[in-house]
């Protein structure tokens, strides 16, 4: 097929609407192109932004009107928002929307990112008081509910999103249970050790923690209204409103028999964000970045990495935007190194590098019982991550570095580092050896959960 | 005006509070909060807390063309 390589000419279609989709309209224009610009996004809101809504918004202190995302530049796009793309034709150079129209491009970015995992049985999940949070109109309906004051919310799942969630129903003066089947809040995402540390969190903060439980069903009343959970211990929790946090699978429904190769963990691209069909070749003028993408990230090779992180979301935008306007002898690689960060119960919390690889994690600055400290991660003598814990200025020297290949455990010399690092084990629960690909998974709360996506940011 | 904050690049050094105290705030001891679209009147301080940002995390809206909202209805 011949179309234009040039810069300056062609269609291209951003499908995705959102953080990495705008940022890339902005800088394919920033890298010159100045062709016909379409960006399609299924919500009928501007692209906003999403950390306020488990934090800010739930707690009432910002609106869902004031999270809109400036843009920073001129960018002359033709928006199709609120209409979600169906299928795509490569071949035909086409994508089809909801609404039955059709959208040609000559390139195309995809960046239809990752959506909350809803309860998987209908039954329960069908209950009035049943909520996931992932977009606005989620946080609308679940701040709503929060404001009928119920005496208990139910929050499923300890991850990053449901020890936002239980923080802020906690400011809010709202009872909370949270069920864990792990070990601690947190733990797939930093380990068991550190995991501890946030359990003691969530207990100060008042909250009910059940830990190694699961839910086992979500009961109504006569009016379809949620009153109960059922858990595996046996006992039953009172409720009225709950929160389904148990992970994000990929948005690539609209890509089955496009022929790439995606499915419920993502869309697999090689280190310049090109798509790969399903033969594992790079698919000519497909893009991909954001929280959908999958690839080989130079630094932890051996693996695909999908990161559900902002500034992942804005670099790797810039690296696809990059590449789509230039020959691909010249085209960049997207090593960004992940970082994350997250505020409940009063901290806040920075990562960066890959916490979840590590077999070791020693205390380099601070300590554990306090609330300020700083822990090192550790994979086979390499030092491949950071956690600060209200401590949120030394993370670029440790970013410098897990860039550098440093040893582990790392030589600081910090000021308030311990008189020795004592390394431990970071406790992480691997999968068993025979678990479909070797991933390891998530903390899954129903009977019927459908099979967990692999993710660096559970 | 909008602004947005990279709260991966901020450290919570607080300088963008003591420029424009009604947009930026702290919640918790390290935690930065802000108004994602503060009134007009607000511009010069927002401006000033974006310059005085050691880490420069503070990105400002710069495009004049209209709300995608509005433009898509023009079309």
């Amino acid at each position: 097929m011949s179309t234009p390589r040039r810069a300056d000419a062609g269609r291209i279609v951003v499908v995705g609407a959102s953080l990495a989709g705008l940022r890339a309209a902005e800088a394919l224009r920033d890298e010159g192109f100045g062709g016909e610009l379409t960006l399609v996004g299924d919500e009928p809101h501007e692209p906003y932004d999403r950390p306020p809504l488990s934090k800010a918004v739930l707690s009432g202190r910002l609106t869902t009107d004031r999270i809109t995302l400036p843009r920073v530049r001129n960018i002359d796009a033709r928006w199709l928002l609120g209409t979600a793309a169906t299928r795509l034709d490569i071949p035909g150079r086409q994508v089809v929307l909801a609404d039955g129209r059709r959208v040609d491009f000559d390139r195309l970015l995809i960046a239809t990112g990752t959506r909350a995992r809803p309860w998987p049985d209908a039954a329960g999940g069908g209950l009035a008081g049943v909520h996931t949070l992932r977009g606005r109109d989620d946080a609308d309906r679940l701040r709503a509910a929060l404001a009928t004051g119920p005496r208990r919310v139910l929050v499923i799942g300890g991850g990053f999103t449901g020890g936002e969630v239980a923080s802020g129903c906690r400011e809010l003066g709202l009872e909370v249970t949270v069920v864990q089947r792990g070990a601690a809040p947190l733990a797939s995402a930093l380990g068991g050790v550190i995991g501890r540390v946030a359990t003691g969190w969530h207990r100060a903060a008042g909250v009910d923690l059940r830990l190694h439980t699961t839910v086992r069903a979500l009961e109504g009343d006569a009016h379809g209204r949620l009153r109960r959970a059922r858990l595996s211990d046996g006992t039953a929790v009172d409720a009225e409103v709950a929160v389904v946090a148990t992970g994000a699978p990929a948005n690539t429904e609209w890509l089955a028999g496009s022929g790439l190769a995606a499915d419920h963990r993502g869309v697999v691209c090689d280190g310049g964000c090109r798509a790969l069909g399903a033969d594992g070749a790079a698919v000519e003028d497909v893009f991909v970045a954001g929280d959908i993408a999958r690839w080989p990230h130079p630094r932890f090779p051996g693996q695909l990495l999908r990161l559900d992180h902002w500034d992942n979301a804005v670099a790797q935008a810039r690296t696809a935007a990059y590449n789509m306007t230039h020959a691909s002898p010249n085209h960049r690689v997207h090593r960004a190194l992940p970082a994350f960060w997250s505020n409940q119960f009063g901290v806040n919390l920075k990562s960066v590098g890959l916490p979840h690889l590590a077999d070791q994690v020693a205390v380099t600055q601070g300590a554990l019982d306090q609330r300020r400290f700083v822990a090192a991660y550790g994979l086979r003598g390499r030092l491949v991550a950071a956690v600060a814990v209200d401590s949120p200025r030394v993370l670029d020297g440790y970013a410098a570095l897990i860039e550098a290949g440093a040893p582990f455990p790392p030589v600081l010399n910090a000021p308030d580092g311990p008189p020795q690092l004592r390394p431990v084990d970071a406790e992480f629960a691997r999968p068993a050896r025979d678990e479909p690909g070797g991933v390891r998974g998530h903390d899954t709360h129903a009977p019927a959960a459908a099979t967990p996506a692999p993710t660096a940011h559970p | 005006m909008r602004l947005v904050v990279d709260l991966n690049r901020c450290q919570s050094y607080g300088q963008c509070v003591y420029a424009a105290p009604a947009v930026f705030r702290f919640h918790g001891e390290e935690s930065l909060e802000y108004d994602y679209a503060p009134d007009a009147g607000a511009h010069r301080e927002v401006a000033r807390a974006a310059a005085a940002c050691p880490v420069q995390a503070i990105t400002l809206s710069g495009a004049t063309e209209p709300s995608p909202l509005s433009s898509e209805r023009d079309r």
